[in-house]
């Protein structure tokens, strides 16, 4: 069993952000691996143990920063790491991002065979959630996402993914490109030892030129979409805050009815 | 002239409300025609769309596109003429809005919470990173597609509306390589689903599990329930009712959090709603930090108190 995970860096959402130039500046170190890629990597390190053989893949496309994405998945208990980066996909739409993606899968894939992509359910920065698809599509391997639950076996992955309006089980043959929520598992802790021997694990260093990708197909010059503004959404003002002292619940009432909402 | 494809969602054969919003949103664009997918609507349904503006209800009858990339190329053989297309941004619509575009060469942003033209291109807005910053996006390329959330447009009829043609579409979707080989329909609970609901009424860890007061207050201001993530993990009400980034993100009128301490996951899925109220024992909960108004106190004493109150106030 042969899989790769994409995890992203993002920032972290906890701590506080701002943009650039339409471009999300990440300091140093307030950026972590998107917290929903952990579903992926758990997944993926389960499918391998549970086969009793296979190798795990964490591969990341982003700026110098992104690296950290990897580390964290090495102290997970990844095989190998992969960090994507050339200045030329910065502001890369999804599009774009999912081309580069693409390429480096495909240069894995024809070293030896992968069975699976296992992706993130959405990125915690902008939640599209389009990049598994876009992969997808990209690669023109089945997809099969939102996986609250999968398996595979026959050189089939089969997925339970729960839509709003019905709960799915879908088949699709191997290779294909699976999104995970974070109902499918629950993440492990790294342990020590894995954290130390993350420090020192290799991480391969791939550009676009490495992966024979063409920099006007990406970037800013390929990208369909563009930032015009960003702005941080202005606090609430005259917010109230009241302590219930036997009338709060009539307060609150007379709250909504003032404002047309009761 | 720009001609507006708006996918419509409909439900036992009836026109949703963001479908509404949509067209609305549509007619400030150009021309909306809508988009059907499925046996071909009936009469007064194909009407309702017409009140809001479209001129025709375009029929792709085509049996299961439950797969993002059938849907795709139902929808893109019913919008090839179209220099924008929106579709209500759900987890599905983003699939098929994705492969759509990579069918077109379109441009898409998903998730927005309004869209306009500027120079001939659309530009749109949406809320990111757990609805803390406001970004406007321009679409460069021809065609533009956008995933609209619903409550963010007022669903009024055209001012002179006429009645729209129905036309049927014919296309050869493609073969899948996915098979879906169970579909268990989600039974629908009472009311308006949780992402269209104009008020929303969320209960949390600190309901203990007792939803009573909860759906009490929903209904009595027209709402939806809606739930944290801990609430529906403990089982007391089911997933379809979580409120975040990871279940339904609703940006209704009015949110009532009760016994919700305000994650970050929660918020994002919650941060852009209209009024915001909270109902928390601990007055250092993170909610408050966004609640327009904020009762540190006992849901148990407090809901009660105020159901109470809007009876007597409407009673009067
Ligand atoms: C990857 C990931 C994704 C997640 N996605 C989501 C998501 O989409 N949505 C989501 O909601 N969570 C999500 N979570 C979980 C989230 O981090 C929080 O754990 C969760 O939102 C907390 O739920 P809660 O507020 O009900 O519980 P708690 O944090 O335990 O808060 C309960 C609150 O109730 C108050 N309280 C207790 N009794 C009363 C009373 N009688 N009256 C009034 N107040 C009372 C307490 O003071 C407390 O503030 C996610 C977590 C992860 C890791
Ligand atoms: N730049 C990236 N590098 C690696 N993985 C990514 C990147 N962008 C998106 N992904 C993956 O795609 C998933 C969905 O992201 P998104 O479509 O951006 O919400 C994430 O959970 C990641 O697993």
């Amino acid at each position: 069993m042969r899989i790769l995970v994409t995890v992203k860096h993002v920032p972290d959402l906890q701590s506080q952000r701002s943009f650039t130039e339409g471009r999300v500046t990440r300091s140093g170190d307030d950026g972590t691996m998107n917290e929903l890629d952990e579903n992926a990597v758990e997944a993926a390190l389960q499918l391998v143990e549970a086969a009793g053989e296979g190798e795990v893949y964490a591969l990341t496309v982003g700026g110098p920063d992104a690296v950290a994405a990897v580390r964290k998945a090495l102290q997970l208990g990844v095989h190998h790491a992969i960090h994507v980066s050339d200045e030329a996909i910065a502001d890369s739409d999804v599009f774009g991002t999912a081309t580069v993606i693409a390429a480096a899968v495909r240069k894995v894939h024809e070293e030896a065979p992968l069975d699976l992509v296992i992706t993130g359910m959405a990125a915690l920065d902008g939640l599209t959630s389009m990049l598994p698809t876009a992969l997808a599509a990209e690669l023109d391997w089945s997809q099969a996402t939102l996986a609250s639950a999968l398996s595979v076996a026959d050189g089939e992955v089969t997925i339970e993914r729960h839509l709003p309006d019905a709960h799915e089980t879908l088949v699709a043959p191997l290779p294909a490109v699976v999104s995970v929520t974070d109902e499918a598992n629950k993440p492990r802790y790294p342990n020590f030892k894995l954290i130390m021997a993350a420090r020192k694990a290799p991480v391969a260093q791939w550009s676009l030129a490495d992966l024979g990708v063409d920099a006007s197909a990406v970037g800013k010059a390929g990208a369909r979409t563009v930032v015009v503004d960003a702005s941080p959404r202005p606090a609430k003002e005259n917010r109230v805050k009241i302590t219930d002292t036997g009338d709060a619940g009539t307060q609150l009432a007379d709250f909504l009815i003032e404002k047309g909402l009761a | 002239m720009t001609t507006v494809a708006v996918l419509v969602d409909h439900r036992d054969g009836a026109v949703t409300r963001p479908s509404l919003e949509a067209l609305t949103l549509a007619r400030t664009l150009g021309t909306p025609v809508a988009v059907w997918l499925g046996s071909a609507p009936a009469a007064d349904a194909a009407a309702l769309l017409g009140e809001y503006g479209a001129t025709e209800v375009r029929v792709v009858d085509a049996a299961d596109a439950r797969v993002a990339s059938r849907a795709a190329a139902a929808l893109g053989a019913a919008s090839a003429d179209a220099d924008v297309v929106l579709v209500i941004s759900t987890f599905v619509t983003k699939e098929i809005a994705t492969r759509l575009a990579l069918a077109t060469g379109a441009g898409v942003v998903v998730d927005a919470a309004g869209a306009e033209l500027v120079d001939g291109k659309v530009e749109t807005f949406q809320t990111v990173f757990a609805a803390t910053w406001d970004v406007r996006t321009r679409i460069e390329s021809d065609k533009a597609i956008v995933g609209i959330r619903p409550n963010t447009t007022i669903a009024a009829p055209a001012e002179a509306a006429g009645a729209a043609t129905v036309v049927d579409v014919e296309v050869e979707l493609p073969a899948t390589r996915e098979r879906i080989t169970h579909v268990e329909a989600v039974e629908q609970g009472e009311g308006v689903p949780l992402a269209e609901a104009p008020v929303v009424v969320s209960g949390g860890r600190g309901t203990g599990g007792d939803y009573a007061l909860v759906t009490e207050l929903a209904e009595l201001l027209g709402g939806a329930v809606g739930a944290s993530r801990d609430a529906t993990d403990e089982g007391w009400i089911s997933h379809e009712h979580m409120v975040g980034q990871t279940g339904t993100t609703v940006t209704p009128a009015l949110y009532v959090a009760a016994g919700i301490s305000g994650a970050v996951h929660h918020r994002g899925g919650m941060q852009a709603s209209g009024t915001i109220v909270c109902i928390n024992m601990d007055p250092e909960a993170p909610i408050f930090e966004i609640s327009d108004f904020g009762v540190v106190g006992s849901l148990f004493d407090v809901i009660p108190q105020a159901v109470a109150r809007i009876k007597e106030h409407r009673g009067a």
